[in-house]
Parts: structure tokens; C-alpha cells; sequence
């Protein structure tokens, strides 16, 4: 996978891993009852909506489409799962977390690990780490 | 805005975020940014930097600082360190040596938590620095014994990534075969993981596939509950697919490396050892011909096959051969195939072994393509004449195709098939024969060449019988365009024909004297003589009933038609409707491995397209024909054995059109049997015509000696209701009197047609009626087909007549204003919904008789509508059941030259087209 992009439906980046794209016209162009599958320069793009939000991925030739379509559903599981009904504000207000889950979901546009008990217990483990720093997210002071 | 208090930076980011969201407008998302940076500027917030970066504004600051919290011991500070600096950082920035010593502390401080973070920021930056720096520790924590598993996932992908960018700098050779056996791993996310490292590795490093395999099967089988790794009850999509992909390029390899194995010098001089590896060789080409999407693959194997082509071992050539034969018709491969075509010429010619001349003879039959059919064929035909007797049908059928597949110039198709008759005559069974004569009907380009060439051909002392047919019906039909010529005289060209009638079998006997009946017609000069072999007791009283019955019409026929009549009945076919070759059906039934493939006979569908000249397709195409009626063209109710009701199809088609005399005339009768009686008792009263009926709706239909069909209809939006008259204008009683509606498979959703069955007995001199409901669905342009059969006498009579329901019928008038007109005139302004048409008058141009045509067209006569009085205009709406088409309608006459001009703009251009084709008849 070359990259994921998050956007909403006003054309809003959410989320961007790998690479910046001015792929989101395109894909918000579509139309519902469209194919989730484009070809994009040499690349193909795989997206699905999920309520305001699209989620984007862009694969390479020989990659499995119907498979990158549940690597974006498995995110979102995940998303749904840490954040409990996870909305578009979540993402807007946790952007950080959400990167951070993607990061132990994919890596390097390969997948990690797809097992959500044990992508959500490296996010616990880190929650945990973060608030037993009791500085809160003030990282630098002079 | 609320002041950031110190000490809750996570309340500080979400209202942050928030006062953005609430800005109405760019200006003030610019200005609260603006304000946010140069707080950050003195108190640094990486967390709000990187959302300022993700709203699409340049940072050009806080880098550093960031850097720095990639060294601070606290979880927080370090991750929005790394995040800050994988999303922000370029892989080219000076800071990358200072970002590169705290990823290195933290892969050496075996705290895992420690140790992904620094693996995903390298796998996320991906630079070419970061592969020199750690592309030779990170191997090693993957492989060690004691890096926990979550370590281990980080550390594959981290790797995989470092591989793509810098392939140079991770060296993995004594690394992989540890790295495979990740795929045993326990933990189902550690194989997942891996499995990415390995597809890729595996592209350039040898490795062994059986941890592969035996993931796939755990994947796979059912019986293994992988908990977590199921998803939505299928057990570890992700990793299946990857697994698959990864087997297909391994497949591709060792492919690879059987067809390298098979050109190292062998290890054995026995044949046991060549005998093996080409076993082997032998089923890996079978592989890669099934899996046919590896170009290169399948040209090497075709290179391959192409050296065992001239082995000295027969074994290899023999499957050398059939092996090709699959190749060929591999898009990729088949150019490589066509390359050894001498080569299979040669065993063609040379091979002593049948079975391998046959394997020899479909290999040239599957590379064949327009390129080198000239030169296939004539080999083929040359292998023909010492074919063995058991494969010379199907080589037959198989030159036939060819040649008629890729025919461009029909004289070499004449010539070919000609030849296939005179060489295996035997062995040219009906369709073959058929299908000549079809095609030459059909391209009039042809038909002087053909009727040469047989001409020449029946000169032969020795003639097979099937020449003799193709040439008595080619004669038949184009003897007159040789007739010029002295050599082939019309008279020269009958005696040709007649020496060989008697030794011929009873069906070609029939079809000569149809032949000869036409020869009357073509040359009224050679009537006499015909006459008289007509009359000749071996004729009129053969005991062959069909032959007798035909020299009893044809002989009274010539003495009692008019050369009018005779000119009508006799003229020349029409063209066949095009339909699919049954030869190719015919070797398909064959079977065996030669045989066509599916493609082929798509293929074969497009080019007989364009060998019948184009023209709509017939509607019955789609049916099976039975192999008589693919060459008549006609549909038999009733099998009937082939030869006879060729022959007969030398008359029946005098019926679909008719001549000269009556130009228009649709009211065209089909005989369907054959039944030479009909000649004289279906008259030729065929002015009467579909035409006749546009502009009125009662009249007479049709009128024989036997038969008059009167016929009165009325109309109303898009409902008619027809009653046909039917009289019986004999003393005689009709029996079995049945009519049968047929519409054509385009009309059929076009036009709905109901009736009751009729009385069937029709007693002399009475007049029976029927009624026909008759409903528009959409605008039609065919008409339908009523078939009326009947015995009178004990003879069966059957015809067929047009019915005239033409669209118009459906007009329902509009009455407007000359600026209304105009203005839906320009309306319809797109050219297609135009028909023009400019005619010369066929009648007087008398303003009433002009106007009570259009009146009784259906739509309304406008007054004063067109500023020249001399023009006409109408309008009015064909109602259909789906919608309704808006016409206009102008006629401008020009008295001094007796001409027209029409001018129809309809809504929707069927209609345009259709109502310009029918009204241009009338005037």
C-alpha cells in the first residue's frame, strides 16, 4: 500500500500516511452507487465512505483490492472499538491516537497485525504510559 | 479564546481544535493559527503543530525541539516525537543524523514499547540514511530468540520497508532462511507480518516455500480456530491472500527454473533420464499454457517446444506438436507459434508416423490467421491429395473454415473450395457445398468468377458429383455473365452440364433440371432444346417421382408463362440472410484435439459478418439452423432431407421478391414447401402491394386464381383492429384452411398481434372473415407475416403476404398555427431527427389526389401553415403504447421538374427514417 487519506466530505484532510495526495476530488466526485476501485496514475485507489469520512487507500498494481477494502473496514473497527462509536469529531479531536492505532495496524503500508485485541492492547498499553506521565502533553518548557 | 493554561495541554489542544472549527472563514482560521504559532513559538506544543500541518499550512519550525523529545525518557513526549517527526520530518533533513542516534539508543534499550516507536519512525521515514544506519540491525532483532512479538511485527515490516527504498543496503542472504521460518511462528500476527517481508524477498533470494504451503494450509482448513485473526468467519483474509500471492510468484520461479533445467546438456545418454526431465518439462508447459498470463513464460516454452520440434526422438515431436497446438491459441504465445510454421509444413509432409501428420496438420490449423492462411491452405490441399482416409473429412471441413475465415480475396475462396471438391469430393459433405454457394449469392463481386471457374471445373472428363452440383446451381444463377463468350455458349454450358446428368445420383438430377428451367429464363435461345430433354421419356415418365413431377411443371411452365412471368419466377437469388457457417459446427461435433475452440467460433460469427457483405442479421440467426435450411435460407415446417429441398430452393426464392414488373410489391408470397404445383397456381398477381395500403386502410390484399384476401382495418391511438376477408373463388372446397400470424423476432416486442383461429373449412365460392387485434408497443419497421395454407384438391397450398400495418396507421392528427409549427419545427433540430428525401413523381401531381393521400396518412393537413400555397404540411402524434413521437411533415413539390422533396422531422428518428421511406412510395 503507497498510502491512506482521510478526508470528509467537504473535502477536509483528516488523516494522511505516506504520501499527500490531490486524489480527494477525484474520489469525491464519485457518485454512491460507484465501484470503490479506481486506477489513479500508475496506482489503483481503493476507498470506501463511512458516514462523512472517506477513507482512502491507494495500492499498487498486483495488490488484492477486496482485500485493502477491509484493511480500511478493519481500521475502522478499531477506530469503533477504541473511541466506542467512533464519530468523524473523534478522529478530528484524537488525530494523534488515530495515527497511532493505524501504526500498530499498518506499517510501512504493510500490514502488522490485523488481530484488534492486539492492536487495541498496544493502544491501552500506551494510554497507560501516557497517563502515568502526569506532565500531560506539555512537552516543552523553557 | 481562552488563555492555554500551563499544565493541560491536552485541554489547551481541544479547544484549540475547537476555535478553529468555529472559524466562519479562512481569513479567521489564518488569523487563530497565526495567533496559536506564536505561542507554540514560545512554548512548543508539537501536538497543535502537526494539527496546524494537517489543515494544510507550511510548519517551518519547532523541528528541533521536536528532535529533542525523541531522547526524553517519558512515553508522552517521546511518541509525539516520533509522530511529529514521521508526519513533519523530510527524509532529507539535516536533523536526520540527530534523529538517527535516538532511534538507535531506543532499539538498543530493549524496552519494547521503546523499540517500536523508534521501528515505525524508520518504516514511516523510509530514508536512504536510516537504511545505512540500521539496515544491518534490524535483521537481527527480528531473528533474535528473545524480541517480543510485537517487536518482532514492527521490526519485519520496518525491514520490508528499508528493502524496497534501499534493496542495495539490506543484505539478506544469511538472514532468510531465519526470516522464513517466521512463517511458523505461533503468533498469527507475527505471520502476518512476516508474510509481507518474505513475498517480497522471495522476488530475488532463493528460499524455500514449504513454510508457505503449510501456512496456507493452516489458513486454510477449516479446523483451525484462529480466534482473534477470523474475521467476519473467515479465517485470516489478509494472511490468505498474501500467501496465494506469494505461491504464484514462487510458481512462476520454478517454472522458471524447469524450462532453465531443460536446456543444460543432459546428465545420462539413456532415455530414461531425458524421458523424466522431459516429463517434467512436459507438465510445466501444460502449467504455464493453463495459467497463460506470464507472457515471457509462454514464449520460452514455446521456444522450447519449437527445438523439440525437430528432435530426432518422434515421442517429442509428436507432443512437441500437440503441445503448440494449446499454445497457439495463447494471445501471447501465438506470434512465437507462427514462427515454426515451415517446420510443421515439413512434418506434414515428411512425418511417416499418421498420428503425427495429424497432430501436424492441426498445429497448422490453429496458427493459422490472415497472414499466412494463403499458404496453410494450399499446403493442407497438397496434403489432401495422400491425406490418409481417416482424417480426410476433418481436413476438409478444417481447409473449408480457414478458407472461408480468412478470405479476402473470394476468388481464392472459389478457387479453394473448388479444389477441396475435386481433390476430396468424398469427402466434401453437404455444408461445405452449402456454404460456397451462399457466399457466392451473396457477393455479386464473385459470381463471373465463380461461374468461370466451375464452368472450367465441369470440363474435367471425371467430375465428382458435388462439382457437379455447385456448378449446375452457379450456371443456374450466373451462367449468363460467361455466356459471351463463345466457348461457353449458353448451349455450350447446358450440354456441359447434361453429359454429366446421368450419372448422377437422383438429388443432383433434381437440382440440374432446376438449373435447366433457370437456363430457360437466362436464354430463351437454349428453350427449345431444354424443352425436349424435358420432354424425353427418361424425364416425364421417370420412376422417380420427384424427378418426373419436376419435368411435368418445368416442361409446362416454360411452354404456357409469358417471359414476364417467367422473369419473375425464375429470377436470380436473393441473398441469403447471414447466418453462422454449420461447417465449424460440424467440426466441432468432431471433437478430438483439433477441434475449434470457443473463440474460434465467436471469431468465426464476426467474420462471416463481413463475408455476407454486412447487412442486418437475420433475426433467426440465433436459432440452430438444420443444415438445409442454413443454406436456403428459408425455415422448413417440416424436416425434409437436404438435396431435394436445395433444388427446390432454386424457386422458392422468386417468391420473397418481386421482379421488374411489379416494383414494389411486398405482398410477396413465401412458399415454404417445395412444391413446383404452386408455380402455376399462385399467380403472379403481386402488384398488389404493402405500399397500396399506407394511405388507406381497406381494399384488396391479394388476389389468385384460387384465393382473393380482402382486407378492412381501422385504427384508433395505438389499437387497430384488421378483418380479413378471406374468398374462396373456386367451386372447390379449401381443407385444412389455417393462417399463422409470424412476426419477425425484431418486430415481435414491437408490435403485439392477436386473432382466433379460422373456420377451416372454406366452401366453394364463400367467404370466410377473420379478425386481427392489433396493439403498438414502440415504433416498428418490419411488417408482420401471415401465413395461409390450405389444400385444395389434395395439393397443399401456402403463402405468405405482408400485412399492411404500417407505423403511420398509429398517427393521431395535430392541428396548429403556422408560428406554432415553425416553432416545434425548429425544435427538432438535431440532424438525426430529420429524413429527407427528393423523388420524382410516379403519379400525376394533382393537388386533390396529393392531399387525400396525406389525409389518409393520418396526420393533420395544415392550412396556411407554409408561406409557399404550393407546399404542404401536416402534423399529427404515433401513439405507441410506451410513448408518443411528435411528427411534422413537409412536401414541396416542383411541377416543372415532376419532382418532390420530403421532409420529415420526427422526435425520434426510427420514426423520421421510416415514415420518409413509406411516404416517398406514394406520390
Amino acid at each position: 500500500m503507497r498510502f491512506m487519506l482521510l478526508f470528509s466530505r467537504q473535502g477536509k484532510l483528516r488523516l494522511q500516511k505516506w504520501y499527500m495526495a490531490t486524489l480527494m476530488q477525484i474520489v469525491l466526485a464519485r457518485k454512491p452507487k460507484m465501484c470503490s476501485f479506481l486506477e489513479w496514475r500508475d496506482l489503483k485507489i481503493v476507498y470506501k465512505r463511512y458516514a462523512s469520512l472517506y477513507f482512502c487507500c491507494a495500492i499498487e498494481e498486483q495488490d488484492n483490492e477486496l482485500i485493502t477494502l477491509e484493511v480500511i473496514h478493519r481500521f475502522v473497527e478499531l477506530l469503533d472499538k477504541y473511541f466506542g462509536s467512533v464519530c468523524e469529531l473523534d478522529i478530528i479531536f484524537n488525530f494523534e491516537k488515530a495515527y497511532f492505532i493505524l501504526d500498530e495496524f499498518l506499517m510501512g503500508g504493510e500490514i502488522q497485525d490485523t488481530s484488534k485485541k492486539s492492536v487495541l492492547k498496544a493502544i491501552e498499553q500506551s494510554d497507560l504510559l501516557q497517563e502515568s506521565n502526569h506532565s500531560g502533553i506539555i512537552l516543552f518548557s523553557h | 479564546m481562552p488563555a492555554v493554561s500551563k499544565g493541560d495541554g491536552m485541554r489547551g489542544l481541544a479547544v484549540f481544535i475547537s476555535d478553529i472549527r468555529n472559524c466562519k472563514s479562512k481569513e479567521a482560521e489564518i488569523k487563530r493559527i497565526n495567533k496559536e504559532l506564536a505561542n507554540i513559538r514560545s512554548k512548543f506544543k508539537g501536538d497543535k503543530l502537526l494539527f496546524i500541518f494537517l489543515l494544510g499550512h507550511d510548519i517551518d519550525f519547532g523541528h528541533m525541539e521536536a528532535v529533542n523529545l525523541l531522547s526524553s525518557n517519558k512515553y508522552t513526549e517521546k511518541q509525539i516525537g516520533y509522530l511529529f517527526i514521521s508526519v513533519l520530518v523530510n527524509s532529507n533533513s539535516e536533523l536526520i543524523r540527530l534523529i538517527n542516534n535516538a532511534i538507535k539508543n531506543d532499539l538498543s534499550s530493549r524496552n519494547p514499547t521503546f523499540m517500536c516507536l523508534a521501528l515505525h519512525c524508520i518504516a514511516n521515514v523510509g530514508s536512504r540514511e536510516m537504511a545505512e544506519a540500521f539496515a544491518s540491525e534490524i535483521p537481527r532483532i527480528l531473528v533474535a530468540g528473545d524480541t517480543m512479538d510485537s517487536v518482532k511485527q514492527s521490526a519485519a515490516l520496518c525491514l520490508l520497508r528499508l528493502y524496497k527504498t534501499s534493496p542495495d543496503l539490506v543484505l539478506m542472504g544469511e538472514w532468510t532462511s531465519r526470516v522464513v521460518h517466521l512463517l511458523n511462528d505461533q503468533h498469527m500476527g507475527v505471520v502476518t507480518a512476516a508474510i509481507s517481508l518474505i513475498t517480497c524477498l522471495s522476488q530475488k533470494n532463493p528460499m524455500s516455500s514449504r513454510p508457505c504451503v503449510f501456512s496456507l494450509q493452516i489458513v486454510s482448513s477449516a479446523s483451525t480456530d484462529l480466534q482473534d485473526y477470523t474475521y467476519y468467519f473467515v479465517p485470516a483474509p489478509w494472511l490468505s491472500c498474501k500467501l496465494l500471492r506469494l505461491l504464484q510468484c514462487r510458481l512462476v520461479e520454478c517454472l522458471e527454473t524447469i524450462l532453465n533445467k531443460a536446456q543444460e546438456p543432459p546428465k545420462s545418454k539413456k532415455v530414461q533420464h531425458s524421458n523424466a526431465k522431459n516429463a517434467i518439462l512436459f507438465e510445466a508447459i501444460s502449467l504455464i499454457i493453463h495459467y497463460d498470463s506470464e507472457p515471457n513464460l509462454l514464449v520460452r516454452a514455446c521456444n522450447q517446444l519449437g527445438q523439440f520440434l525437430q528432435h530426432r526422438e518422434t515421442n517429442l515431436r509428436y507432443l512437441a506438436l500437440e503441445s503448440m497446438c494449446t499454445l497457439a491459441s495463447s494471445e501471447f504465445s501465438h506470434e512465437a507459434v507462427k514462427t515454426h510454421i515451415e517446420t510443421v509444413i515439413n512434418a506434414l509432409k515428411t512425418e511417416r508416423d499418421v498420428s503425427v501428420r495429424q497432430r501436424a496438420a492441426d498445429l497448422l490449423y490453429a496458427m493459422c490467421d490472415r497472414s499466412n492462411a494463403k499458404q496453410i491452405v494450399a499446403e493442407m490441399l497438397s496434403y489432401l491429395e495422400t491425406a490418409d482416409y481417416s482424417i480426410r473429412e476433418e481436413m476438409v471441413l478444417k481447409v473449408a473454415i480457414l478458407a472461408e475465415k480468412y478470405a479476402v480475396d473470394y476468388s481464392w475462396y472459389v478457387d479453394t473450395i473448388l479444389n477441396l471438391i475435386r481433390i476430396a469430393g468424398d469427402y466434401v459433405s453437404e455444408e461445405v457445398w452449402y456454404r460456397v454457394i451462399q457466399i457466392v449469392i451473396n457477393r455479386d463481386d464473385v459470381q463471373g468468377y465463380a461461374a468461370k471457374t466451375v464452368f472450367e471445373a465441369l470440363q474435367a472428363p471425371a467430375c465428382h458429383e458435388n462439382m457437379v452440383k455447385v456448378g449446375g446451381y452457379i450456371l443456374g444463377e450466373f451462367g449468363n455473365l460467361i455466356a459471351g463468350d463463345p466457348r461457353s455458349s449458353p448451349l455450350v454450358q447446358f450440354n456441359l452440364l447434361h453429359s454429366k446428368f446421368h450419372l448422377c445420383s437422383v438429388p443432383t438430377r433434381a437440382l440440374l433440371l432446376s438449373a435447366y428451367i433457370k437456363f430457360i429464363n437466362l436464354f430463351p435461345e437454349t428453350k427449345v432444346t431444354i424443352q425436349e430433354v424435358l420432354r424425353c421419356d427418361s424425364q416425364i415418365r421417370n420412376s422417380d417421382v420427384e424427378l418426373q413431377q419436376r419435368a411435368v411443371e418445368y416442361l409446362k411452365l416454360s411452354s404456357i408463362a409469358s417471359t414476364d412471368v417467367l422473369a419473375t419466377v425464375l429470377e436470380e437469388m436473393p441473398p441469403f440472410p447471414e447466418r453462422e457457417s454449420s461447417i465449424l459446427a460440424k467440426l466441432k461435433k468432431k471433437k478430438g484435439p483439433g477441434a475449434v475452440s470457443v473463440t474460434e467460433l465467436d471469431d468465426s460469427k464476426r467474420e462471416a459478418g463481413e463475408l455476407n457483405g454486412g447487412g442486418e442479421r437475420a433475426a433467426e440467426t440465433a436459432s440452430t439452423p438444420s443444415p438445409s435450411a442454413d443454406l436456403l435460407g428459408i425455415r422448413s415446417s417440416a424436416p425434409m432431407s437436404a438435396a431435394p429441398a436445395a433444388a427446390g430452393s432454386l424457386l422458392v426464392d422468386v417468391f420473397s421478391e418481386v421482379g421488374p414488373a411489379a416494383p414494389a410489391a411486398a405482398a410477396a408470397a413465401v412458399n415454404n414447401d417445395v412444391n413446383p404445383i404452386l408455380l402455376f397456381l399462385v399467380t403472379f398477381k403481386l402488384a398488389l402491394s404493402l405500399s397500396r395500403f399506407v394511405c388507406k386502410n381497406n381494399g384488396v390484399l391479394f388476389e389468385n386464381q384460387l384465393l382473393q384476401i380482402g382486407i378492412k382495418s381501422e385504427y384508433r391511438q395505438n389499437l387497430g383492429r384488421m378483418y380479413l376477408f378471406y374468398g374462396n373463388k373456386t367451386s372447390v372446397q379449401f381443407a385444412s384452411f389455417s393462417t399463422t400470424r409470424l412476426c419477425s423476432l425484431t418486430l415481435c416486442p414491437q408490435l403485439n398481434v392477436q386473432s382466433k383461429p379460422v373456420e377451416p373449412l372454406v366452401e366453394g365460392g364463400a367467404q370466410i372473415q377473420q379478425v386481427l387485434n392489433i396493439e403498438c408497443l414502440t415504433d416498428f419497421s418490419d411488417a408482420p407475416l401471415l401465413n395461409i395454407k390450405f389444400r385444395y384438391g389434395g395439393a397443399l397450398q401456402n403463402l405468405t403476404l405482408k400485412l399492411p400495418v404500417t407505423i403511420n396507421k398509429f398517427f393521431q392528427p395535430t392541428e396548429m398555427a403556422s408560428q406554432d409549427f415553425f416553432q416545434r419545427w425548429k425544435q427538432l433540430s438535431q440532424p438525426q431527427q430529420e429524413a429527407q428525401k427528393i423523388f420524382k413523381a410516379n403519379h400525376g401531381m394533382d393537388t386533390e389526389v396529393i392531399k387525400a393521400k396525406l389525409l389518409g396518412l393520418g396526420s393533420a393537413l395544415l392550412d396556411n401553415v407554409d408561406p409557399n400555397p404550393e407546399n404542404y404540411v401536416c402534423a399529427g402524434v404515433i401513439q405507441t403504447k410506451g410513448q408518443q413521437v411528435g411528427c411534422l411533415l413537409r412536401l414541396e413539390p416542383n411541377a416543372q421538374a415532376q419532382m418532390y422533396r420530403l421532409t420529415l422531422r420526427c422526435s425520434k428518428e426510427s420514426v423520421s427514417k421510416r415514415l420518409c421511406e413509406l411516404l416517398s412510395e406514394q406520390f
